[in-house]
């Protein structure tokens, strides 16, 4: 089969099963706009901004564990990709993003809407490419593909010139089935003595804590965790990225750790004697000050990439290798271990654990007249049945949605952890509903946020995708807010929002429903009424406290067990 | 602590500037960075040496090996068999009539070869260590130098073992 360099690019696509594209025409990808409009395999979502496309293909890849795939232009198509090619890199999220360059013999010139794509990008993907011969299209594409989905997952960016998608060009197309890198080969089972040490300590262990990250929910281990920490008994904790890889409305989650975490996660974290470190990364938002992170712990990790070992917190056992495979192996070599779990120590910790708990670290005024935002994402809980996709932005919003709504399972709670892009919810939340389109999607997010990448409501509109938007609306940067307020004295410096718009008629404008909420008794019934429409975008703004903040609170500089509570949190003086 | 890292990467534009943008986007610093290609016109040999402790130099490996281009690499001084390490160095001085000789004697000395010659100017050729490099021009004198030039050390492992596919 003799195909041009466009029509190869997009039968790539199809060979590799792709559903969509997410994607925005311009002068260098029109050849390959034109191979599109020529098959209907591959469906193209039309973004109104390319930073909407990647976020779209992003959502629709952390919540169906396929890769995201975007195409956009030169230039600036590929400069406004950036951000969420960054946010797909932190997180570990595959995506292929496809960028078309001008023609390579005017590469170099400064021609129009020509950027060096590949040395943009470089630091912000796992891997990229410049094709510079037609003939390499399809094994780029597939070592694309292989390098994006393996090990640990990530971004890779494929930079086409126009000329290489020439319509006049025309090579016999075979697919490769498959790929071999010298140079890649990522870990696939961990090592045995070292997983057999591991099982020892974990076996041995008076205070255990098991940490887990998004390296669960990306490497599909969910179950496996599920199984192997019921066996042992022992607390779980999930980070921001972990959500719903252990189920939380379950006995033994002692909820999500690190600064905005629960109290008895940080403090269980504190005291704990042996660590198991699960597809985690140790990030700063979770480790508090380094030097006094679980000082009495013996720490065990395990990660597919080797480089996350030991890079912020020296481990005892590393275990490298992907999470699912070594706790599949895990799990067998606890069964067959003669000694089980010391049940009166354990016993001892869930003891302290409770006490903790019982301090109820995520208390707020229920009697309050205002909208408390803790009190929306209750009641959006209570209204999905805790089923639906939550996609949030950045902020106090994403805080509260993490702490109160509880997932109980995996690939359901997704946000920028690792970057912390606003204007990520909402174009994730239209990627994850074409993926999955009968299930209920919401957006928590925050007005500061939201107008970030306000004109996917377009994209909203054309792909009839009925996400379901709840907007915590405070008036302000919540959380720069807060941290002005502990840190600088309550200068609230250029963290109002002035001038907003009135977001009802701004939804109806682009074709919506808008309902605005000021009355916490109608906030129930706002929430089932927009849930009942089914076939509609609502956006829902929910006109909260100004000056709720979220609690409790690691401060910059300090230790799990130096958390600050709620304002009125009855904190047991012997426990503190 | 210096380090010696040799990497064995993928011949492709672009793959200099990955290990390149590593260092600089981690923070770690490149004291000299030599690279060309190897036997195999696939490869290319890239020397680095760095400095830092030994928990940086465990994440500049690592790093190092996530990159994609990087096919091999081994920290030399890591290794358990010794190395030896070469720098090509060329050091123009002022050679007035009263100065030849000892010029002379130190590059006999320091096992140099004085390859170009003017009325005012040497231009000496020299390799070895790095160290032996400095202690040369530490010997000439700062004021005698006009312009030096190194090549960044390399180095390979003595004996059998070797960075090879």
């Amino acid at each position: 089969m003799e195909l041009n360099g466009a029509d190869i690019v997009v039968k790539c696509l199809q060979d590799e099963g792709v559903e969509y594209i997410f994607g925005y025409p311009g002068g260098a990808v029109l050849h390959l706009y034109d191979a599109l409009f020529k098959q209907e395999k591959v469906k193209h979502v039309l973004v109104r901004h390319e930073q909407g496309a990647t976020h779209a293909a992003d959502g629709y890849a952390r919540s169906t564990g396929k890769p995201g795939v975007v195409l956009v232009t030169s230039g600036p198509g590929a400069t406004n990709a950036v951000t969420g090619i960054a946010t797909a890199y932190m997180d570990s999220i595959p995506l292929i993003v496809v960028t078309g360059q001008v023609p390579s013999p005017v590469i170099g010139s400064d021609a129009f809407q020509e950027v060096d794509t590949v040395g943009i990008t470089r630091p912000c993907v796992k891997h990229n490419f410049l094709v510079k011969d037609v003939k390499n299209i399809a094994e780029t594409m597939k070592k694309a593909f292989h390098i994006a989905t393996t090990g640990r997952p990530g971004p890779v960016v494929v930079d086409i010139p126009k000329d290489i998608t020439d319509p006049n060009i025309k090579i016999p197309y075979k697919y490769p089935r498959t790929v071999s890198m010298r140079s890649y080969s990522p870990a696939v089972k961990g090592h045995k003595f070292q997983i057999k040490k591991a099982v020892d300590l974990m076996i041995s262990a008076e205070r255990p804590m098991i940490y887990s990250g998004g390296g669960v929910v990306l490497g599909g281990a969910s179950d496996v965790l599920t199984e192997l920490t019921k066996l042992l008994g022992y607390p779980i904790t999930n980070t921001l990225m972990g959500l719903g890889a252990y189920p939380a409305t379950d006995g033994q989650f002692v909820g999500m750790l690190g600064m905005h975490g629960t109290y008895e996660a940080n403090m269980a974290m504190h005291d704990c004697d042996v660590l198991i470190a699960i597809g985690a990364r140790f990030d700063d938002r979770v480790t508090g000050v380094i030097s006094e992170f679980c000082p009495d712990a013996k720490i065990i990790h395990i990660d597919v990439d080797p480089a996350s070992i030991s890079k912020t917190v020296r481990v005892d056992i590393p275990i490298v290798g992907e999470v699912g495979a070594v706790l599949t192996e895990l799990l067998i070599q606890v069964k067959d271990h003669k000694k089980k779990p010391n049940k009166k120590t354990l016993a001892a910790w869930w003891k302290s654990i409770d006490k903790w708990r019982n301090i109820d670290c995520l208390q707020y005024d229920r009697e309050s007249a205002l909208i408390k935002p803790q009190y929306v994402v209750e009641q959006l809980y209570d209204v999905t049945k805790g089923e639906a996709f939550v996609t949030s932005d950045v902020g106090q919003h994403q805080m509260f949605a993490a702490q109160f709504y509880k997932f109980d399972r995996p690939r359901r709670w997704i946000n920028s952890g690792g970057l912390g892009t606003m204007g990520f919810g909402m174009p994730a939340a239209i990627g994850v509903q074409l993926a999955h389109p009968s299930a209920q999607v919401a957006c928590v997010t925050g007005e500061a946020s939201f107008i970030m990448c306000v004109q996917e409501l377009s994209t909203a509109l054309q792909y009839n995708t009925p996400i379901k938007i709840i907007n915590l609306n405070n008036r302000y940067m919540g959380m720069v807010r807060q941290w002005q307020e502990f840190s600088y004295e309550s200068r609230y410096s250029h963290s109002y929002m002035d001038a907003l718009p009135d977001f009802v008629k701004l939804a109806e404008s682009f074709g919506h429903v808008g309902m605005r909420i000021e009355d916490p008794k109608d906030v129930k019934s706002a929430l089932e009424k927009a849930f009942k429409l089914k076939d509609r975008v609502v956006f829902m703004d929910f006109m909260v406290d100004q000056t709720e903040n979220v609690y409790p609170m690691i401060e910059a500089g300090k230790a799990h067990n130096k958390m600050r509570l709620a304002p009125g949190t009855a904190v047991d003086r012997e426990l503190a | 602590m210096r380090h010696i890292i040799a990497i064995l990467l993928e011949n492709e534009s672009g793959s200099l500037s990955r290990v390149a943008g590593l260092f600089s986007a981690r923070g770690y610093n490149i004291e000299s960075l030599t690279v060309a290609t190897t036997e195999d016109q696939s490869l290319s040999r890239m020397t680095i040496v760095t400095r830092g402790s030994e928990e940086i130099l465990e994440q500049i490996v690592k790093q190092l090996n996530k990159l994609i281009d990087v096919v091999k690499l081994i920290d030399i001084d890591l290794s358990e068999s010794s190395h030896i390490e070469r720098e090509l160095m060329m050091v123009k001085v002022h050679a007035s009539d009263d100065a030849r000789g000892e010029i002379k004697n130190l590059c006999e000395i320091y096992r140099g070869n004085i390859i170009d010659v003017t009325a005012s100017t040497y231009v000496i050729e020299m390799t070895g260590t790095s160290a032996k490099l400095d202690s040369f021009i530490q010997s000439i004198g700062q004021g005698q130098v006009i312009e030096v030039v190194r090549s960044g050390a390399t180095g390979l492992l003595r004996g059998e073992k070797c960075l090879s596919l």
